[in-house]
């Protein structure tokens, strides 16, 4: 390496006949891949759940070499050389922003890449700067890793890669689990660094409007389950297979532009008198995650004026990052102390276990509030699906009867007796939803039950929430995401409008936003 | 555990030097069991935390197991030790005589200097720091060595996952049952979820770090981990504590190694 600085060499990839056996598995992950991408072409890749798209990304970026029992077929090349002995000319990024940072202070992590590349140190050092700026991270180099949010941390993730020089940005859902300011955060800064570098992009995501002004290509992969052909399916401009492929892609659960899915609307008129129908009630509450101590109080992060809770009412709490919204929402579903104020149950709710949710033993809180979590994976606490589902009516001493209906509703049945941490995202969200509903809770609690979803499963989840709010359940829903609050309706509650203060106000979406399939 | 570094001026040594200091004084600590040596060494240790930016509040909320250990260790010295010299108080089978609470203090401060140098090491030394050095001077293999530092990080995102899943759990109805035996196993059920996470982060983790070329071969390093005239004075230091202790125990003729 001389003293000239080196300039990105954007990446050749080319799959003959490639197929991906994971060990233990009866199928194969991808089967029968022929694909050329030429250098610098940016190319967005979809495809059903099940198509090895994450598998495909995983072999480019040489990570896949270290599975132990597995088989591959045909060839995998970048640049002509085989993509497990090419690690360095690719860079991954993955879905969970935590497992994206290295290193503790944000310089070093940018600089862990070329350290492993052997880059000389006053051109890491170089590099590292040039990254951060690419990357819109314009903070000290010393400045905390963990002190970041999402979409800082997939920046980061994404400044990493860059000071590898990479000539292939391999980006696996990069956005799935960031808020709305974080997923054009960092579609940007790959937009910036791909028109500075010239490098190949692949990049896997459900929701295609994100990506669609930045790739040049959109290939379509076929399911590779045994009997399917497996290999590409589509490929072509993204406008013309888009439209080609419209019905397919929006069946297969694909975002595409300007669709909303199609859901079942809500029916029931809202009444104007509380009364009787008041769960919940909430005045001048102070939430926070910090225990209150005897000496000092915590401070809190949110303060909420009023909030009511109603039988058959939608409230989503709404605002930007950090305010406080999940904090104000675990508060109400009893999961923690309040910092100050009151939180009521009414009779109608309380049915005679106090009016404090936060004492409601186990079994009591699940009759009366549920919450499903942001990440489906912590609240599951059984070996199978269907034991998930067993395990509410049990421990309230209900029959069992409802489980199948809800397998069913919730399509399910398949994966009834596998164990819930190998089920697909959208498997998972489904689930945490029906463990959670097979205990009939009058008031139901979602933080961003709709992130990361694609389009089948969040067509699925708004439909049963408005039958369920017909029906006469409370949901209160934190979630950044407009469609969904569109169609569940009811009041919004808008958090850090002000700092440290919130207010009521009414929802704000034009009526008839919602387009039909 | 510190995440960014810290101001101190011990902070700005190289951490070997600071485990070298640390190993010089608590080695001689280790050969001799008497009060002098350890309340020389006690002394010049507190005298030296300002430079490792431990204020005494900050001490005693770290340290406090220790400062416990210690007393505790005083005072079944003070209670088993040969009771020579006068009686100072009988209460049936307890007795106290000036001889067994002199070794019961010695004991006790011999404890708290041994453990000081650690608490100073650690306070004012980064992780990163760390790794730097026993992985470019100590030549201890990289992949260890990093593999550890990107572990070390995760234990921190563990304690709120731990919450969270709390949280998360009792919203499914697991825990807040009276009694101690299910309490114990909605806990036991709580640490296997946690473990679960763990792995499955862990597991991702490596995949990102795989994915930056991690362990393949050579490396180079981004920060330099060398010695300067501060390691010097902190490596002297030390050792000039060390000796200052023995000297004086050996003056005042209370020099009593353990093996003699």
């Amino acid at each position: 390496m001389g003293v000239n600085i080196p300039a990105v060499v954007p990446a050749r990839i080319s799959a003959k006949g490639w197929g991906w056996q994971h060990a233990g598995r009866a199928g194969q992950a991808v089967h029968d891949l022929d694909l050329e991408i030429a250098p610098g072409e940016r190319v967005l890749l979809l495809g059903p759940s099940g198509a090895g798209k994450s598998t495909l990304l995983h072999a480019l970026a040489g990570v896949l070499g270290s599975e132990e029992g597995a088989d591959e077929f045909g060839s995998l090349l970048i640049d002509g050389v085989p993509a497990a002995q090419s690690r360095g000319r690719a860079g991954l990024m993955q879905q969970d922003p935590d497992s994206q940072v290295v290193l503790s202070r944000i310089g070093d992590d940018v600089a862990f890449g070329a350290e492993n590349l052997s880059v000389p140190r006053e051109e890491i050092w170089r590099r590292v700067g040039a990254a951060l700026d690419a990357v819109g991270l314009q903070l000290p180099l010393e400045h905390s890793s963990s002190a970041l949010s999402g979409g800082q941390k997939q920046r980061l993730g994404l400044a990493g890669m860059l000071a590898m020089m990479p000539g292939l940005l391999l980006l696996d859902e990069p956005t799935a689990n960031l808020d709305p300011v974080g997923v054009m955060e960092v579609r940007d800064a790959v937009r910036r660094s791909l028109d500075a570098s010239g490098a190949t992009l692949v990049v896997v995501e459900h929701r295609v409007s994100v990506w669609l002004d930045v790739v040049d290509r959109v290939v379509v992969l076929a399911p590779s389950a045994a009997g399917e052909p497996g290999g590409v399916l589509l490929d072509g401009p993204p406008a013309t297979v888009l439209t080609q492929a419209a019905d397919m892609l929006a069946a297969a659960g694909v975002w595409l532009p300007g669709r909303i899915p199609a859901v079942r609307q809500r029916i029931a008129t809202i009444k104007h008198d509380v009364g009787d129908r008041l769960l919940l009630e909430a005045s001048d509450l102070s939430v926070s995650r910090k225990k209150s101590g005897r000496r000092h109080r915590a401070e809190p992060v949110a303060v909420v004026p009023s909030v009511r809770i109603c039988a058959g009412e939608a409230l989503s709490v709404t605002g930007p990052n950090g305010v406080g919204k999940s904090t104000l929402a675990l508060t109400l579903a009893g999961l923690l102390p309040a910092a100050g104020g009151t939180l009521e149950a009414t009779a109608a709710l309380a049915r005679g276990a106090g009016s404090s949710p936060l004492k409601w033993r186990g079994r009591e809180l699940i009759s009366r509030i549920g919450t499903v979590f942001q990440e489906p994976e912590h609240q599951f606490v059984a070996g199978s699906v269907r034991e998930e589902l067993l395990f509410a009516p049990r421990l309230l001493g209900r029959g069992t009867e409802s489980v199948d209906g809800l397998l069913a509703r919730l399509r399910l049945e398949h994966v009834g007796d596998a164990n819930p941490f190998t089920l697909s995202g959208g498997e998972k969200r489904r689930l945490s939803v029906a463990t959670v509903l097979a205990a009939s809770p009058q008031v139901l609690v979602l933080d961003e039950p709709t992130f990361g979803q694609d389009a089948n499963t969040w067509a699925e989840l708004a439909s049963l929430l408005t039958e369920l709010l017909d029906a006469g359940t409370a949901v209160v829903s934190v979630t950044h995401d407009a469609a969904f609050t569109h169609v569940l309706g009811g009041e919004q509650l808008v958090l850090g409008e002000e700092p440290g203060q919130a207010a009521d106000s009414t929802p704000s979406i034009p009526a008839g936003e919602v387009v039909q399939r | 555990m510190a995440t960014t570094r810290s101001s101190a001026w011990l902070a700005g040594a190289n951490p070997l030097a600071k485990l070298g200091a640390g190993i010089a004084i608590t080695g001689v600590l280790l050969i001799s069991v008497d009060w002098v040596s350890s309340t020389v060494a006690l002394v010049l240790e507190i005298a030296v935390l300002p430079l490792a930016g431990l204020g005494a509040r900050l001490l005693l909320r770290r340290g406090w197991p220790i400062l416990v250990a210690a007393l505790v260790g005083g005072y079944g010295t003070a209670l088993l030790a040969p009771k020579t010299g006068e009686v100072l108080l009988s209460l049936g089978p307890i007795l106290f005589t000036t001889g067994s609470v002199g070794s019961g203090i010695a004991i006790a401060l011999r404890g708290l200097a041994i453990a000081l140098p650690g608490i100073i090491v650690l306070a004012s030394t980064d992780p990163t720091d760390l790794a730097d050095a026993l992985a470019q001077k100590l030549r201890l293999p990289h992949r260890f060595v990093l593999g550890a530092l990107a572990a070390m990080r995760l234990v921190g995102l563990l304690v709120a996952e731990w919450q969270t899943l709390g949280m998360a759990r009792r919203a499914r109805g697991v825990g807040g049952e009276p009694g101690f035996f299910r309490g114990l196993k909605a806990s036991l059920g709580q640490a296997m979820a946690l473990l679960v996470q763990a792995i499955r982060r862990a597991s991702r983790l490596a995949v990102t770090m795989e994915a930056k070329g991690f362990g393949a071969g050579e490396r180079t390093w981004a920060r330099v981990s060398s010695y300067g005239p501060r390691d010097a004075v902190v490596v002297g230091g030390g050792v000039l504590i060390a000796a200052a202790s023995v000297a004086a125990a050996v003056v005042l003729g209370t020099w009593n190694p353990v093996f003699a």
